[in-house]
């Protein structure tokens, strides 16, 4: 683990991938959790786990340092489904990309299993990992100033689903109207990182 | 509605609600927000007698005025401004008693941008995830106030502060902010760090409670292509692809992916927030504590 200090009581942890991102994420978490380590903020991302509000950073930086890499963490329990229309306006350029018939973009995406490996951009929005890197795309050329709440979207490694109105320039391949973020619910996101996520494919038109 | 309750009679420019803001969610995506300049906001609390961080308004450049419906007592601090009651002139920086009814004007920033009003009682909006704050990024909290919204107002607590004016630093002439380089310094050629630490920038116009931009020398990348998205945190300094820093404030986002040069120091941060557009920036390295 290669340990960066980030201003005066924040570290970033870098590791060489997104499975290990995910496993020093749930280690940080039981350490916090158990009592043995203090951070405000414990932010998981691609390659990198931001400790942020530490107290003694440069004694945990000489620790983490040395440390082993944990091993994969459990896999969480429960999955969450997510009901949805396979209906994007950019299904048939995910399709072109993929090399694929449209319809084959829906299934591939139905069966994968997937896992949030992090969350940010807006509340509740989790970046998905869990399709093969065959089907990575880029993001639009031009973004889109307007993306509905709901829409289910591709961009680079990673799969996302749009908690609300906002520009963006994912590869729109699908639409749900699950809630991904509600203040008012406890808890107020559906998707936090590490949440195991399938894609459950309903007709068009079924349940409006 | 009570009559502990203040009505919005000229919103200004952007005025907000904030508080302490909402701190350990940002996994979620959730930025932290909360006042940008907190030792005023925490001043004027402790001068109308509550406890530190009730939620106060943050004014931007032109202030705001209000209408209590009962007698309440007012702080005014930060960016210094004319104060006046019913159009009488009021104190800036101590207590003052506004009656029932009578117009509070928070005048526009003499110098500075952002002043603060608090109120006996605090801003009882409902919170969001433990904060009142507005977050203009995600947009939690209560929206930017607009000319006829009702504010609550919570019951006070304490005895207001015997002061004949709370001392506060003046807004900067100058801006220095002490930044400790990394965590990505790497990525850009050891020219561009020289210029970031030794070339003159300007706050820029398109400054906002996200980030201050600058405006000033780009600085040059030493290596090419996309770093994946990773944790941010608050004064960091970005270089997105124009090569202009921009430092994040209190609504930046959780995680981005442009390089951060370097991080301000969070106490050289409440002085970012008075800096009107056109102010010169230093970026100064210093040792990590």
């Amino acid at each position: 683990m290669n340990v960066l200090s980030v201003g005066e009581d924040a570290l970033l942890v870098e590791v060489s991938s997104d499975d290990e991102a995910q496993a020093l994420h749930a280690e940080l978490l039981r350490r916090r959790a158990e009592g043995s380590l203090a951070a405000r903020e414990i932010v998981p991302a691609a390659r990198t786990v931001l400790l942020d509000g530490l107290d003694a950073p440069a004694r945990l930086a000489a620790e983490l340092t040395a440390a082993k890499l944990p091993s994969a963490p459990p896999r969480a329990r429960a999955v969450v489904e997510i009901p949805v229309r396979y209906d994007g306006p950019d299904l048939g350029d995910v399709a072109a990309h993929w090399g694929v018939p449209e319809s084959e973009v829906a299934r591939i995406h139905a069966e994968t299993e997937f896992r949030v490996a992090f969350c940010g951009f807006a509340p509740g929005f989790g970046y998905l990992t869990g399709l093969p890197s065959r089907y990575d795309v880029p993001r639009r050329d031009t973004p889109r100033t307007a993306v509905p709440a709901g829409s289910v979207g591709l961009a680079g490694p990673y799969t996302g689903v749009y908690p609300r109105s906002s520009p963006g320039g994912w590869q729109l391949i699908g639409t749900t109207d699950i809630v991904l973020w509600d203040h008012a619910r406890v808890p107020a996101a559906l998707l936090s990182p590490g949440t195991r996520v399938r894609f459950v494919p309903s007709a068009p038109g079924a349940g409006s | 509605m009570t009559d502990r309750a203040l009505a919005v009679v000229r919103a200004g420019a952007l005025t907000t609600v904030q508080d302490a803001g909402r701190p350990g969610h940002a996994h979620l995506g959730v930025p932290h927000s909360g006042a940008l300049d907190r030792p005023a906001a925490d001043l004027v609390n402790r001068l109308v007698g509550n406890p530190p961080g009730r939620a106060v308004l943050e004014t931007t450049l032109n202030g705001c005025a209000v209408r209590p419906r009962s007698s309440v007592t007012v702080a005014v601090a930060g960016a210094p401004c004319r104060v006046t009651v019913e159009g009488r002139p009021a104190a800036w920086g101590a207590p003052l008693r506004v009656p029932a009814g009578a117009l509070l004007d928070v005048g526009p920033a003499v110098s500075g941008v952002r002043t603060y009003v608090g109120f006996a009682g605090g801003i009882a909006v409902e919170p969001v995830l433990g904060s009142r704050s507005t977050d203009l990024l995600s947009g939690l909290g209560p929206p930017p106030l607009a000319d006829g919204t009702v504010l609550p107002l919570g019951r006070p607590v304490g005895v207001p502060a015997r002061v004949d004016v709370g001392p506060q630093p003046a807004p900067p002439a100058e801006l220095v902010l002490r930044v400790t380089l990394g965590p990505r310094d790497g990525w850009f050629t050891p020219q561009a760090v020289r210029t970031f630490t030794s070339g003159a920038f300007r706050v820029s116009s398109a400054s906002n409670r996200i980030g201050l931009r600058t405006e000033g020398p780009a600085l040059e990348r030493a290596r090419p292509g996309e770093l994946p998205s990773e944790g941010m945190v608050l004064g960091a300094v970005q270089v997105p692809p124009d090569g202009r820093p921009v430092v994040f404030l209190a609504d930046h986002p959780t995680t981005g992916g442009y390089p951060v040069i370097a991080v301000v120091r969070t106490a050289d941060l409440p002085a970012a927030a008075q800096a009107v557009p056109g102010t010169p920036v230093r970026f100064v390295p210093v040792r990590r504590r």
